[in-house]
């Protein structure tokens, strides 16, 4: 697919977009974080869109032709009919479309939202939350009638979609955000397939990333498994050496795809996930609350209903960031 | 020390230089009277009944007392001259003016021709030989007991005259008194320890039982003198053999095996918490097994049948299914009871006039030759009611005549309830399963009933193999079963196992779980999930392995590898995936 229309691109510089959609701007700043090969980047991509960044309009997009983008960069879950809109419309300009963090490839954080429906999460926002004041009960509206004419806002959906779920994706760069050091390897890699002639790899490959889990990169002694109780980091002065979830701290690194150089978990707190399923695996949340049912320390069932009730936040710890690509995907009615 | 030459009534014998007199003498088969020597305390040459006339090497002839005369070159020794009968006939005389004619010392006199002490008999037991002290002292290490006083006033006893704090009860005083002054008492006043029950051993040295494998002594370190105090040692300097080494421990040993018999056998329901029944409170209701071991010739009465005070029972009732066939404890049959039951009865017939009462719900006497035991049984004039015992109470004072005890029941045949007068009551109690079968089962990969019995693969076409290959079960911890039952169970066990071996090569299912190398993070997670014990970790490449042999492709791992990574070959998570999407769609 790619490749013809990316070796054309060689005349001039290759184009990079850079866009952001329901996301906190953290990849944004990742990008940013990859210290002197932003400029590299900068200097070997025509950047033709980063509304984070740079001053674009949809409309100098959408003047483009067709592939005229080498490459997107897409992050952010897809949340109301702007995001949808412009996914579409850099999906029709781009070579490759690359969703970029946690958000875009399984949805993120913002899909917990997926536990409400809309009109749960905006009669909550705009009415009952304790610090709402809204005496004329308004809320958003997707078309405002003033003397100067209609204003429009995007339509928010009922679901928080990942960007595989609305337009076609070539590959992923997982993480919440994605780790410079990853993306600068991803860099020199696209540099190179573009420079030297490099083959692109197989559709669909996780990029800036390895096949093994978070555990691998976990520098804490790992034996078996016999969970007790299960504690929050503040409750405990974990030790050091220890695999935390022999401590009862639910870590998700044992089902969480390696990457990010077990930034966490070497620092004492717990694995939350970010960097996704690993290869085999459909169903991060499933695969992990699965896991964890079978060292819990006891075989009686009240017991083990004590037991897990101590785990706060069910949804919330095993589905931290994969909701969306999850077999779950949101709650029914 | 070097060995040097002494004569002992004219006949020559080597000996080492600076020992004692005594046991050189004792060795050569001469029989010395003593009172105060035992050979592991420091003699103390109280009783100086040892006495013999010696010539040194000077040639200076003189009486010492063996026990603790140093033995030096060309002693000579006489160990029963006229002058050394004399001196022990007048010592035990003294000795005997100020007892009280005791046995040890009427015997002693006999010997040496004195039935009656010039002086008349004293009233004193103690002969202050101070073996007790000694014994205390050096043996025990307790170090409870002295002597008081001075002269005439002498006596023995504990620091202050009071109770010793330093006492460990050991009895080791009273044993060793020559002439009983020192006897133990139970601090409540009974006279007679009644331990004949008890199952275990009773003292701090022995053989476990008969038929122990290995059938070698052992020592209960909870009674031994040694492991209390430090002191004693006497076994190991008994011992001719040099067995007996106090610092040895209990170790683990690992063996490498194909096949492993499970044969872990029962344990006996507790019937104390049967509280009708008064076990444990009520003397002489006692379980089948103490009444087996009360049985036994090598038990504590010798296998006299016999209540607590001594006496004989005048009447025993044997309550059959006590904590079986019970809703409340176990619904199961615990199958043995009927047949030992009835046995009971006839080993009570044969062995003294007693009533015999068997209290049952059913009599189950199904194996070869049982039903006719039962018939000869009822010959024999046995009681056989058909009813549960439900209650065992002391009987009052009107009824005491006809027994201690009341037995409770409802005879279902007669359509009457029943109080039956006992001297004793048996209780069949019902057979369970190891408090720790579990544990065990999950060691092995045998899995457990609801009633706790391991399970075998298949009731009727594998009832000894299990669902781990190469394990398998004989014997009751499969389920209640007799002794014929348990003995074919074994051997066809035996047999399973030796097929496999014989063959050394076993067959396989192609479907089983693999590890992906690559993949598996080494997060253990599975290590212990596997109920066949087939996935271990290796340490070197840091990731878990399954061990295709043991594995039984129940998948329960490919489903809680929470990377993935393990793969179930029969059913890969794509093709499950795929069917759901099939039925769904």
């Amino acid at each position: 697919m790619p490749s013809s229309s990316m070796s054309e691109g060689m005349m001039a510089k290759p184009k990079l977009a850079l866009y952001w959609a329901a996301s906190c701007g953290g990849c944004e700043i990742a990008v940013l974080d990859t210290e002197l090969k932003v400029l590299e980047i900068a200097d070997f991509f025509d950047i033709i869109f980063w509304p984070c960044a740079l001053d674009f309009k949809y409309d100098d997009v959408r003047a483009m032709e067709d592939k005229s983008i080498t490459l997107t960069l897409f992050n952010g879950a897809i949340r109301n009919s702007e995001n949808y809109e412009i996914a579409k419309l850099l999906r029709q300009k781009s070579v490759v479309m690359c969703a970029f963090g946690s958000c875009a490839s399984d949805g993120g954080i913002p899909a917990l939202a997926n536990l409400k429906s809309k009109e749960e999460i905006l009669q909550y926002v705009y009415h009952d939350s304790p610090s709402t004041t809204n005496p004329e009960n308004v809320r958003p509206e997707t078309a405002h009638q003033v003397a100067e004419g209609t204003l429009r806002l995007p339509e928010m959906w009922n679901t928080v979609r990942s960007l595989g779920q609305v337009v076609d994706v070539d590959y992923i760069i997982p993480g919440c955000p994605p780790q410079p050091d990853q993306i600068s390897i991803v860099v020199d890699a696209v540099v190179d397939i573009l420079k030297n002639g490099k083959p692109l790899p197989p559709k669909g490959t996780v990029l800036g990333a390895d096949v093994r889990t978070c555990c691998d990169e976990c520098d804490r002694k790992k034996d078996v498994k016999k969970i007790k109780q299960f504690v929050r980091p503040h409750e405990v002065v974990a030790d050091p050496e220890v695999c935390l979830l022999e401590q009862g701290i639910l870590c998700m690194g044992p089902a969480t795809r390696a990457g990010c150089g077990g930034k966490c978990v070497n620092a004492g707190v717990p694995c939350r996930g970010c960097y996704g399923q690993p290869a085999n695996v459909k169903d991060q949340g499933a695969k992990m609350a699965s896991a964890i049912g079978g060292v819990l320390d006891t075989d009686d069932p009240k017991e083990i209903e004590e037991l897990v009730a101590t785990i706060p936040d069910m949804a919330g710890t095993f589905y931290r960031f994969s909701m969306s690509e999850s077999l779950l995907r949101r709650r029914q009615g | 020390m070097a060995t040097v030459k002494i004569r002992i009534d004219g006949q020559q014998v080597e000996a080492e230089e600076g020992s004692f007199l005594l046991p050189a003498i004792q060795e050569m088969g001469v029989e010395i009277p003593t009172l105060c020597y035992y050979k592991y305390a420091t003699p103390y040459a109280a009783c100086r009944m040892c006495v013999v006339e010696i010539w040194d090497k000077r040639k200076k002839n003189k009486v010492v007392t063996a026990c603790n005369y140093p033995i030096a070159e060309g002693l000579e020794v006489l160990t029963h001259s006229p002058r050394v009968v004399a001196a022990r006939r007048t010592n035990l005389e003294m000795l005997m003016s100020r007892c009280a004619p005791m046995p040890v010392l009427q015997e002693m006199g006999k010997k040496l021709g004195i039935e009656e002490p010039r002086w008349g008999w004293g009233t004193d037991t103690c002969i202050l030989c101070g073996l007790c002290v000694r014994v205390c002292d050096e043996i025990v290490g307790a170090r409870a007991l002295g002597f008081a006083s001075r002269g005439a006033d002498r006596y023995v006893t504990t620091a202050f005259d009071g109770e010793a704090d330093s006492c460990i009860l050991c009895g080791a005083c009273a044993s060793i008194c020559p002439t009983e002054h020192i006897q133990l008492e139970e601090a409540d006043g009974r006279k007679i320890i009644h331990d004949e029950v008890t199952l275990g051993p009773n003292s701090a040295i022995s053989v476990p039982f008969r038929q122990a494998v290995p059938n070698v002594p052992r020592i209960d370190p909870e009674y031994c003198i040694h492991f209390r105090t430090g002191g004693c040692t006497v076994c190991s300097q008994v011992c001719p053999k040099d067995c007996i080494h106090y610092d040895e421990q209990e170790k683990t040993e690992e063996i490498e095996v194909g096949t492993i018999v499970l044969a872990t056998g029962f344990q006996d329901l507790d019937p104390e918490i049967l509280k009708p029944y008064g076990y444990g409170k009520i003397p002489n209701v006692i379980t089948a097994m103490e009444f087996e071991r009360m049985n036994n010739a090598a038990g504590s009465t010798g296998g006299k049948i016999q209540l607590q005070n001594g006496a004989e029972p005048r009447s025993i009732a044997i309550l059959h299914c006590i904590g079986s066939r019970d809703e409340r404890h176990h619904p199961y049959c615990s199958r043995v009871c009927c047949m030992y039951g009835l046995k009971f009865a006839h080993l009570v017939k044969e062995k003294t006039e007693a009533e015999v009462y068997q209290l049952y719900i059913d009599l189950r006497a199904f194996g070869k030759g049982y039903e006719e035991f039962y018939q000869r049984i009822l010959s024999e004039g046995v009681n056989v009611i058909r009813g549960k015992g439900t209650e065992v109470v002391r009987a009052g004072r009107g009824r005491a005549e006809e027994g201690d005890l009341l037995v409770r029941c409802e005879d279902t045949l007669a359509g009457v309830f029943r109080e039956i007068p006992v001297d004793m009551v048996i209780l069949c109690t019902a057979l369970e399963a190891h408090s720790d079968a579990k544990e065990t089962g999950r060691k092995f990969g045998v899995s457990i009933g609801a009633d706790g019995w391991f399970i075998e693969r298949h009731p009727k076409l594998g009832p000894v193999s299990t669902a781990t290959d190469g394990v398998f079960l004989a014997g009751v911890c499969q389920g209640p079963k007799d002794i014929p039952d348990t003995v074919a169970q074994g051997g066809a066990a035996a047999a399973e196992a030796m097929s496999l071996m014989i063959r050394g090569e076993v067959e396989m299912d192609a479907a089983c779980a693999v590890i992906d190398e690559e993949k598996c993070c080494g997060c253990r997670l599975c290590n212990d999930l596997c109920a066949y014990s087939a996935i271990t970790f290796d340490e070197e490449k840091e990731v878990s392995v399954v061990n295709e042999a043991l594995c039984k492709a129940c998948g329960t791992c490919v489903a809680g590898c929470p990377s993935g990574s393990i793969k179930g070959l029969h059913f890969t998570d794509p093709q499950i995936y795929a069917e759901i999407e099939g039925i769904l769609s």
